[in-house]
């Protein structure tokens, strides 16, 4: 493999990590990150909105007219979430109910429309799937890593699996303990990336 | 009573911002200035009310009649952007003063997931039309009321002396965090 396609990969976990980094869809970040495994659930939907979507918009750029494209690219990415909603209701209900809004929210979720905007619409195919991938595992996981850290302190367990008896700190499974997990979290990947990125 | 009820929920007890996380966009980039806030804030009010009709209308007499169910989320979305842009056009054309007002905020409310969420929220909850507009109305007020409390702490915060990797976002969402402590005082309220 070479280092473009290398970097286009791996680009997304860190240095342009759409959640902590270049700050887009924050409303799923914040609003179904009580479990690790809803976080999961959700970033694996929003890859494959993400993949599919840029890959489509890739190959359809140079039919869509200028003048039409974000209703025309909205359009494809209502219908790969239409997808994944349908699907999420037939053969995961249980999660479905725990996602519940946000399933068909992911329509609006800024990331998916930024990135055919800034990448697919101006990349081949090829290499517009695998920048859904890379943006999609950045997504996937942000989303764990802050319902990780808020269902271990908010409920004393780790993927269900409880590790304490007594009650854990309640305040993080609660809505004020989004906003501030992912506070402190993207304060500390901006110190981190200030340190790898310098210069 | 009822629909003092709906009000209340949805202004206070499930604020649509701090409780049930939709709309953060706007809430973080539009709340640097009470100004911008108070614009960004009279717009929502403006389409979520408009929207919330449209696509109740839309879902009762096509989508449900014909058993299209399934096509909602492309039709609202389609239906919200249109009406984003008839509303821009008609107050370019019929009123100037709103049109300044509001205009820069319009562009950027098709992104706002508040809206959608309201508009597939009322389908959810088996509202009426009546029920679903108090429902707009309210929920528009609450967010309404958080973007403009937070940008008033914004503003006073740009002052403050803090660590530098905690600058800009972090420390917005933390003070989110807060506001949005105080305003679990309001659970339990309305059952």
């Amino acid at each position: 493999m070479n280092k473009a396609l290398i970097n286009n990969l791996t680009k997304g976990i860190l240095k342009e990590n759409p959640t902590f980094v270049i700050i887009l869809g924050m409303c799923p970040t914040l609003g179904v990150t009580t479990l690790a495994a809803n976080g999961i659930g959700m970033g694996l939907a929003t890859t494959f909105v993400l993949i599919l979507s840029n890959a489509f918009i890739a190959l359809l750029k140079d039919l869509i007219p200028d003048k039409v494209r974000i209703p025309a690219y909205i359009v494809i990415i209502a219908t790969f979430v239409t997808i994944v909603d349908l699907v999420m209701a037939a053969y995961f209900p249980a999660l479905y109910t725990q996602l519940g809004i946000f399933i068909p929210l992911i329509v609006v979720n800024c990331i998916i429309l930024g990135r055919a905007e800034a990448y697919a619409a101006k990349n081949n195919v090829f290499d517009s799937i695998i920048d859904g991938i890379s943006m999609g595992l950045g997504v996937t996981l942000a989303l764990t890593l802050i319902g990780g850290i808020r269902e271990i302190l908010g409920a004393g367990s780790i993927f269900g699996h409880k590790f304490i008896n007594s009650d854990a700190i309640l305040i993080f499974i609660l809505p004020p303990g989004a906003f501030i997990v992912l506070a402190y979290v993207i304060a500390i990947v901006n110190k981190i990336n200030k340190a790898v990125y310098k210069g | 009573m009822e629909y003092l009820m709906i009000i209340v929920a949805g202004i206070f007890v499930n604020n649509i911002v701090l409780n049930q996380f939709l709309g953060i966009c706007p809430f973080l980039g539009v709340s640097n200035k009470l100004e911008n806030a108070i614009g960004m804030s009279a717009a929502v009010v403006f389409v979520m009310t408009l929207s919330t009709t449209a696509t109740y209308l839309v879902n009762k007499y096509v989508l449900v009649t014909n058993n299209l169910s399934f096509m909602q989320t492309i039709v609202y979305i389609l239906v919200i952007a249109a009406l984003v842009q008839v509303v821009e056009i008609i107050l370019k054309k019929t009123s100037p003063a709103l049109y300044q007002a509001l205009g820069v905020y319009l562009p950027l409310i098709t992104t706002n997931c508040a809206i959608l969420a309201v508009a597939i929220l009322v389908v959810q909850k088996n509202f009426n039309l009546m029920q679903s507009v108090v429902f707009a109305i309210a929920t528009s007020l609450g967010f309404s009321f958080a973007l403009i409390v937070f940008s008033g702490i914004r503003e006073q915060l740009d002052l403050v002396n803090i660590p530098k990797a905690m600058k800009g976002v972090p420390l917005s969402l933390l003070t989110a965090g807060l506001l949005s402590l105080a305003f679990m005082g309001f659970s339990g309220m309305v059952k």
